[in-house]
């Protein structure tokens, strides 16, 4: 069964139409990159995913429970980190682990924190606030939390924006590990390109709240005669609709 | 509802309050300072006035009251005011957590910091001016009672505005207990007031409450059925703050509040 099926899924503010019927699917231990210029519509649609904003028409099912009618069972297995979204900066590291635990409803939360405070070399910050860690330690207390209750569906918005080379190649070798050993999917946005051919399975061009294209992120350039993901993203965001006509 | 959800909005709170004296403080000074002030305002009243009359059960027991609706409305608010000051939103309404379940860990953090600057009340008001709380009798359960549930219906209304207007509207929330003080005769009886403001009164619980206090304390009998209506009356603005919230919170789903709430101005 997928972890997250999207179906012509709408969001329109009022003289803005955000999000333009998208419909795609995580499959279990699969990462799907979402890519597409700024203001494409990818954060809008994480937003829906996660319940924190309602479409005008169309559904998210998590796990097969559909966001709208189960809100709180599917969001147990659930979790997203994103740089716009840190966590409050006068808690501290393990403060916020515990409260977001409990919200989560981790079993045996002490054992699972030090296991992800290991796991995510925090554990010499777990009694510093997070609002003084650098941007990177921030970014890996975010990708901790996003960890804590095991999720069937991670959402992961730029999760590697701000952390130095060795850090992100760290990150993305665990998020990797994540989908591949345990049950869950990711649905990853991220603007480096070189990350995304080289963590997803499969990606999803957004551009003016339509899927432009889709595909697996090592054949697609040159299925549309180009060289790399780079250049074919940016012929997608400079004209798009050369590719919708496709 | 899941009682782990709502324990981690007062955990939340707790945490604050254990790692910072200046969330700590505010809890009781204010309120001491005010009991201070009355008690020897009531002292020196004490002293002037011929009539024999005991100020302080009167305007100190009043204000001590005033003081614990006060606590419980912020309780409330400043619970919330810590998830917009961090800009949270998106964190925790990513989470499982209802908004019957938000509402309960807000009330629950509301108890206990008010518990806390109630006891420092009751302490100094005792202790320092000799105000027994004899004199109310039963009474003063159903008087803390009507306050309580008053002040927590307009902790969720004052949490409701800031959500929906953004966390520039936190001004209006703050003058509030100041504005309803002289419609709820805190001070003296609502008949001393022009009709038009009585009008404003007989709408507030807390007019029932300082009424009552006036009356048990001059040696008369409170009026059950005013007190009931007043407690009925707590209830009805009650149920209206939470569906108000509600209401609120299922608008910023709709239209994206969560998502935009870090911008200034919301509309």
């Amino acid at each position: 069964m997928d972890v997250l099926s999207v179906t012509d899924l709408r969001k329109e503010f009022s003289d803005l139409t955000a999000v333009d019927g998208v419909s795609f699917q995580v499959a279990r231990n699969e990462i799907v990159g979402l890519l597409g210029p700024n203001g494409a519509g990818k954060t809008t649609t994480i937003n829906m995913i996660l319940g924190v904003l309602e479409p005008t028409s169309g559904a998210v099912r998590i796990n097969g429970l559909d966001i709208a009618r189960h809100r709180s069972s599917a969001l147990l297995r659930t979790n997203f980190a994103a740089v716009y979204a840190p966590l409050p900066g006068n808690l501290t590291v393990r403060q916020n682990l515990r409260v977001f635990g409990l919200l989560y409803g981790v079993q045996r939360l002490s054992e699972r924190m030090d296991e992800l405070l290991t796991q995510f070399d925090l554990v010499k910050f777990r009694d510093i606030k997070c609002g003084v860690l650098s941007s990177g330690e921030q970014t890996r207390v975010g990708l901790a939390k996003a960890m804590l209750n095991r999720p069937g569906l991670l959402l992961l918005d730029e999760p590697t924006a701000s952390l130095d080379p060795a850090t992100a190649h760290d990150i993305r070798a665990r998020i990797r590990e994540f989908a591949a050993k345990g049950t869950g999917g990711v649905l990853w946005t991220s603007h480096n390109m070189y990350e995304v051919e080289e963590v997803c399975d499969r990606v999803l061009f957004l551009s003016r709240g339509k899927i432009l294209l889709e595909g697996d992120p090592k054949t697609l350039p040159g299925e549309h005669g180009k060289k790399t993901l780079e250049e074919l993203f940016i012929s997608a965001a400079r004209e798009p609709l050369a590719f919708e006509e496709r | 509802m899941s009682l782990n959800r709502t324990v981690a909005v007062v955990l939340r709170q707790f945490y604050l309050m254990r790692g910072s004296p200046a969330r700590v403080l505010p809890l009781f000074v204010w309120i001491a300072v005010d009991m201070v002030l009355w008690g020897f305002i009531t002292r020196y009243l004490n002293t002037v006035a011929w009539s024999g009359f005991d100020f302080v059960p009167a305007l100190l027991g009043a204000v001590l009251l005033w003081d614990f609706f006060i606590r419980v409305m912020q309780g409330v608010t400043m619970t919330f005011f810590e998830d917009v000051w961090t800009r949270n939103f998106l964190n925790i309404f990513a989470t499982p957590l209802s908004i019957a379940e938000y509402l309960s860990g807000l009330v629950l953090s509301s108890i206990v910091t008010s518990l806390i600057g109630l006891a420092v009340m009751f302490f100094l008001a005792s202790a320092a001016f000799g105000l027994s709380f004899t004199i109310y009798g039963l009474m003063l359960i159903p008087f803390f009672l009507v306050l309580f549930l008053f002040g927590i219906a307009f902790g969720i209304f004052g949490s409701a505005i800031v959500l929906r207007f953004g966390p520039a509207s936190e001004w209006i929330i703050w003058p509030i207990p100041g504005l309803l003080s002289p419609f709820a005769g805190v001070f003296y009886p609502i008949s001393t007031l022009p009709q038009w403001m009585r009008v404003f009164s007989y709408l507030l619980p807390p007019s029932y409450v300082f009424e009552g206090v006036r009356a048990t304390i001059s040696g008369g009998s409170v009026s059950g059925g005013a007190m009931l209506w007043g407690g009925l009356l707590a209830i009805f603005y009650l149920l209206i703050a939470c569906r108000f919230y509600a209401g609120t919170h299922k608008y910023a789903v709709r239209t994206g509040l969560f998502a935009r709430y870090s911008a200034e101005t919301l509309s």
